[in-house]
């Protein structure tokens, strides 16, 4: 491994650490303020329980995602020195913003986590809500900051300068929107199928049946809705990279050649030096007409684009595949259970649809991880779209390699114990909430 | 506009080593606690920093927001040369912030206890240690940007003593810092004269590293001296340090208001930060050769340093009261000495 590469894992590494924990932020609380709001209008003991329940794992991920996000901070200069002189001051307003937008969250955070039962109730509920909306808002801006390495605005890139700088346009880069949106919904989804799944599995191994059918339906509530919106958002995304990076599109679907009524390239094994996809489904015009909604139009394919400006492949395509495939079962999923409680309420009883939802558990994740793949892989060999290449902006120290190291091994310590910590979390579930109808 | 985020650039840091500091300091106390009272330090101080720790942390962010988007070539050097300080301070952070956290939200307490108390200390320590070092090295002129060979590129630019001493300097002040903060927020005499106690050595050993530093400082042929003592603002903040200090100490032993007591510890450590800042303003990274890196010549182009001034203003807008909402509800009713 070169310090190059070492240096690109590092950032994979440490990016695909804290999207786990950020999406639990951004999520998670709208989740413990609907069941609070709950327990302040019925009074029903079951709903604080949830709250309080739900407020732990949201502080032990807070925690986590706050340090790894400071650890970010640093990251950018650390590894990425020439990007970070030259980007920082033009990508930098969103940045600036999230300050403020953290720093809300983590206030809110403060009051909401120590505040029961010292301050007014519904001023207390609503502090938890504030720690929602600030953390999707820095969740909108930091992908903000992203979608400008995607589609770079807000400067004129003349003979290696970057003049007429204006941050406000670089912020609301033509991409900002469509990847933003694709990024909350996809938190939602992934927060929400994670937490169901768990409690799904509480329900099914008959423990607190209450407790856990309550926070159940909460969580697939917006899990669910979440995963039927997302296809559309996902729409609009591959319309918008099929514009501005058809490199990236063309990485994505696997599509060597560019020709008119394209095909949809399913699965199979892309095969970069043959120019072919083995053992793929293909559906002829698809691509055409998720692009270009017309089964005729030609889709640019990789021989459009210079050999050295193309992303890797394969890794791109099954990244994208995955987080494809894995969005359409969890949107099977969510159909059923919306048929469930609107045409069959004798599904709820039933052990299958549970089950299906306990396999669903880490499916919202490894989408996003995927997704965050394709995006990032797809975007190379660039770091700023066609202007800057990652190769040109990585820190001259050497060494890079054992740093990666050490950060994995960091990083994976630090997943087991939270993860050893969320299953102490569930486990003392009965110890800690006495449900007992009588209180 | 470049000096409103100039300003803030400082405040941020000013609040990071006193807020920051005092939490960093609450660990390095824990340290130095016998096993006796090791309890009952850490519940007292998990309860007064428990709802603000994680804002105290954010100055931090604000400030390294503040250089990367508004002075690229001064955060890009210093991440580039301190790259080693810069990593260990981060595995500090991330070791420090969770095992805050992770010991007490564990469902179960069992030994695993003594496994994140074990990491929170240590931590706790070397945490500051290396920002201490990283901001001695940003101006001990040591960073020497067309070093060929590594050592001299990426290790003897932050590994000297006037560093070192420094980092052992910062150590202390933290110490200090939550010593005299933690003073007020217990009740009972016993354990209010041994924190008392706690903050008079924090302060003695602030005050042998400071002299260390000195003694570094010469012997790396770093002019720190100079520095301080021959402009007027150096002298002045010194001497009101010093008086403020007596005055403190004074205070401590005839077990005076706390919160004048806090505000003294606080007025020096601000007097130490203006007189070691003022002296070379606008310059803020010495380099190898006496090259600066200037906050006024290597600040972002004009558009970029309105918009963040204007972030910053909005920001404090919406961070400000509520920040000082939440110290308040958790500060009232406690703080008394009688």
């Amino acid at each position: 491994m070169n310090d190059f590469i070492a240096a690109r894992s590092q950032m994979a590494l440490s990016l695909g650490f804290h999207i786990v924990f950020s999406c639990i932020g951004m999520v998670m609380p709208f989740f413990m303020a609907v069941a609070h709001f709950y327990w302040l209008r019925t009074n029903d003991v079951v709903y604080r329980n949830i709250t309080k329940a739900w407020s732990k794992g949201v502080a032990i991920f807070f925690a986590t995602g706050a340090v790894s996000g400071t650890v970010l901070s640093f990251e950018l200069g650390l590894l990425w020195p020439e990007f970070m002189k030259h980007a920082g001051p033009i990508f930098g307003m969103p940045f600036s913003l999230e300050g403020t937008a953290f720093f809300i969250e983590a206030i809110a955070l403060g009051f909401f986590l120590y505040g029961w039962g010292r301050f007014n109730k519904w001023f207390h509920w609503f502090t938890g809500v504030v720690v929602g909306v600030s953390g999707l808002v820095s969740g909108i801006l930091v992908v903000a900051a992203n979608a400008w390495m995607n589609s770079p605005a807000g400067f004129d890139y003349v003979n290696g300068q970057y003049l007429n700088i204006d941050p406000i346009k670089a912020m609301f880069n033509d991409a900002w929107f469509s990847q933003a949106l694709h990024m909350c919904i996809a938190a939602f989804v992934a927060t929400g199928f994670a937490v169901a799944g768990i409690h799904a599995l509480m329900i099914l191994r008959k423990k607190n049946v209450r407790f856990h059918m309550q926070s159940f339906r909460i969580a697939a509530v917006f899990a669910c809705v979440a995963a039927l919106l997302q296809p559309l958002s996902g729409d609009i995304s591959a319309k918008d990279v099929a514009k501005r990076q058809p490199a990236k599109l063309a990485a994505m679907e696997a599509h060597f050649h560019t020709e008119a009524a394209a095909p949809l390239i399913v699965g199979g094994i892309p095969d970069s030096k043959a120019k072919e996809v083995k053992y793929a489904l293909k559906l002829p015009g698809m691509l055409s007409f998720m692009v270009h909604s017309d089964f005729q139009t030609p889709v640019t394919g990789l021989d459009k684009i210079p050999e050295q400006d193309q992303p890797p492949v394969a890794i791109t395509h099954y990244a994208f595949q995955v987080m494809v495939g894995l969005g359409m079962l969890m949107l099977a999923i969510s159909l059923c259970y919306f048929v469930a409680i609107w045409k069959k309420r004798s599904w709820l009883q039933n052990n299958w649809l549970l089950r299906l939802f306990v396999l669903a558990t880490p499916m919202g994740f490894i989408a996003v991880e995927a997704g965050w793949t394709v995006t990032e892989v797809g975007r190379q060999p660039w770091i700023i779209n066609g202007i800057m290449r990652t190769a040109d902006a990585v820190t001259p120290m050497p060494g890079i390699v054992y740093s990666f190291y050490i950060f994995t091994a960091v990083y994976i310590s630090l997943s087991l114990i939270v993860t050893f910590l969320l299953y102490r979390q569930i486990k003392m579930v009965d110890k800690l909430y006495d449900v007992s109808p009588s209180l | 506009m470049i000096y409103v985020v100039i300003a803030y650039l400082w405040a941020a840091i000013l609040l990071y080593i006193l807020l920051g500091g005092a939490d960093f300091g609450a660990g390095i106390i824990e340290l130095f606690t016998s096993n006796k009272n090791k309890q009952y330090t850490r519940t007292t101080m998990y309860q007064a920093i428990g709802p603000v720790w994680e804002a105290n942390h954010m100055w931090l962010i604000i400030a390294i927001v503040v250089l990367f988007v508004g002075f690229p070539e001064i955060y890009t050097t210093v991440s580039t040369h301190l790259h080693i300080p810069l990593v260990i301070m981060l595995f500090g952070i991330i070791a420090r912030g969770t095992a805050f956290t992770f010991r007490h939200y564990d469902a179960v307490v069992d030994n695993m206890q003594k496994v994140y108390n074990k990491i929170f200390v240590y931590s706790s320590f070397v945490t500051p240690f290396f920002l201490g070092v990283i901001a001695a090295s940003a101006v001990s002129g040591r960073i020497d940007t067309g070093a060929g060979d590594f050592l001299t590129a990426y290790i003897f630019s932050w590994l000297n003593w006037f560093s070192i001493m420094v980092g052992f300097f910062t150590v202390a002040i933290c110490g200090y810092l939550a010593a005299i903060f933690i003073i007020g927020e217990t009740k009972e005499d016993a354990s209010r004269i041994r924190f008392i106690r706690k903050a008079k050595q924090m302060n003695v050993a602030a005050v042998v590293f400071g002299a260390l530093v000195f003694w570094a400082a010469h012997s790396e042929g770093i002019p720190l001296d100079e520095w301080l003592f021959d402009n007027a603002v150096g002298v002045i903040a010194l001497i009101a340090a010093l008086l403020s200090l007596v005055l403190l100490w004074y205070l401590l032993l005839k077990k005076g208001k706390v919160y004048i007591i806090r505000v003294l510890a606080g007025f020096q450590v601000t007097m130490i930060l203006l007189a070691i800042t003022l002296r070379h303003y606008p310059n803020i990274v010495i380099l190898k050769g006496g090259q600066y890196l200037s906050l006024m010549e290597h600040a972002g182009q004009e558009k970029t340093i309105w918009s963040l001034a204007v972030a910053l203003l909005l920001g404090s807008i919406l961070i400000l009261p509520a920040l000082f909402y939440l110290i308040y509800s958790f500060q009232k009713n406690k703080g008394q000495w009688h």
